[in-house]
């Protein structure tokens, strides 16, 4: 397919597969079994894929900050990269959880018309981590191999998952998040084992995102029950593969003498907002301010 | 317009290039599943991702259904499936050479995920890259992702040239 020019194909009104993530995206999962477990509440199904699905959509967009920003531009391109493959992860759990919902709700309702009290991400995903003022690449990096090493146990046993659709979207996910905890791992030991600065900055990251790991680990109600239903994971069940990755980065990174403090970081009960509740910190409500905009000053727009 | 046989419709779906690897075939990359003919001349084709976000999903789907229409078939729809989530072990010895061709070295094996935790590697592995130009295993990575998420960019030692990899996965 080809245009003369970008405003043709902007213009393009009857071709509803022209942009990168044009609609037509309801059959994505249609080899996949979609009807509900039946031993599951689908509320209790929705709220949990929001939970996985805002996650990954938050975080993604935190990333795309980084673009045309990062340290070089190499780094760009790998940033961007991990934040489409996270987008892509968000669009089929947020369009799970639009369906098991049953409200007509899409992952476009879901992504752009939701207030910040109905995001159920973790807190730690809506931290402004840069590139802005207050944030820095180190922060980023450390930030993105907790949040993707916790991400990878999870899915991996999501894989298992009696929901067939999330248990495709794990399997799918798994190998990408891999990667994204690969990558992330290499810069922290890069900069943990750098010149002095770079060590700072990254022991400095550490403390950062401390106050936030905690709530990875606590299992919400809904977590709970699903987990006992086979269909979710219960996030308890991860701190110790969580602390040995953390434990090998961090030695690696000579940074070891942080490990105790990080490793106790993950088992501490969470204090003040908790996201998974729908009560974040001020910084979601500015980055869904942003990320918000376009839809919200055009609700007809289709893209 | 005579309606083409299922032969046909087959053989034209199966010659669609991906749009991010034109030199390769949706089929030889792997990522198209099936193509149906059912009763009554309606084709239905089945294609899978290579990432969760990969953006050409959409062009190849838009490919796929014009290229089948404009071989005479009135009723197309092309599917997006997730399962089984697709490997570079999918990729055909026809495409894997036309990939070396043209100056990118393809996947080796990724194999099975083996069961339980994923294990962090953090020293790289040896190089098992061979350099598509001169064929030299003396390569080195130079970036873990390159224009598009399923390529890194390396260079080769041997003859100093910067080649593009498909990653294993």
């Amino acid at each position: 397919m080809s245009f003369d020019n970008a405003y043709a194909a902007l213009a393009d009104e009857h071709e509803d597969t022209r942009w990168a993530y044009g609609t037509g995206f309801d059959d994505a999962l249609s080899r996949v079994d979609r009807a509900l477990p039946s031993n599951v509440d689908p509320a209790e199904l929705a709220r949990y894929c929001l939970m996985l699905g805002d996650d990954a959509l938050i975080l993604a967009q935190r990333l795309a900050e980084w673009c045309s920003r990062g340290p070089e531009l190499e780094e760009d391109v790998a940033i961007a990269n991990i934040a489409l493959d996270l987008l892509g992860q968000a669009r089929m759990l947020l369009t799970r959880a639009g369906e098991a919902e049953g409200e007509g709700r899409t992952e476009d309702t879901l992504a752009y018309l939701r207030g910040t009290s109905e995001f159920r991400n973790v807190v730690l995903v809506e931290t402004d981590c840069g590139p802005g003022p207050g944030g820095d690449f180190a922060v980023t990096m450390v930030r993105l191999l907790i949040f993707a090493t916790w991400r990878l146990a999870c899915f991996q046993r999501l894989t298992e998952s009696a929901d067939p659709v999330l248990a495709a979207v794990a399997a799918k996910g798994v190998k990408e998040l891999a990667y994204h905890r690969d990558h992330a791992a290499q810069w922290v030991v890069r900069l943990g084992d750098g010149t002095a600065e770079s060590a700072r900055r990254t022991a400095a990251g550490l403390e950062r995102v401390r106050p936030w790991l905690g709530e990875l680990f606590v299992p919400h109600p809904v977590e709970s029950a699903l987990a006992t239903a086979g269909i979710a994971v219960d996030p308890s069940s991860l701190r110790g593969e969580v602390a040995a990755v953390l434990r090998q980065v961090l030695a690696a990174a000579d940074l070891a003498d942080r490990t105790s403090d990080l490793v106790a970081a993950l088992g501490a009960v969470p204090t003040g907002e908790h996201g998974r509740e729908g009560r974040h910190t001020p910084a979601l409500a500015d980055l869904l301010a942003e990320m918000q905009s376009e839809a919200r000053a055009d609700p007809a727009a289709v893209w | 317009m005579t309606r083409p046989t299922p032969q046909q419709v087959r053989a034209v779906a199966e010659s669609v290039l991906d749009p991010e690897l034109p030199m390769l075939t949706l089929a030889d990359l792997g990522v198209l599943r099936d193509v149906e003919v059912r009763p009554g001349g309606r084709v239905l084709v089945t294609i899978t991702p290579t990432y969760s976000g990969c953006p050409a999903i959409t062009e190849m789907r838009a490919e796929l259904h014009r290229s089948l229409v404009d071989a005479g078939c009135a009723q197309v729809e092309v599917r997006t499936v997730l399962t089984p989530a697709w490997s570079t072990d999918w990729i055909s010895e026809r495409g894997r050479r036309a990939l070396r061709e043209h100056g990118i070295a393809p996947p080796g094996p990724a194999g099975d995920r083996a069961a339980g935790p994923v294990p962090l590697r953090l020293a790289p592995p040896p190089s098992r890259v061979r350099c598509p130009r001169c064929d030299s295993l003396d390569t080195e990575e130079l970036s873990r992702f390159g224009a598009t998420a399923c390529r890194s960019l390396r260079r080769c030692v041997a003859c100093a040239e910067p080649f593009e990899h498909v990653k294993e996965l």
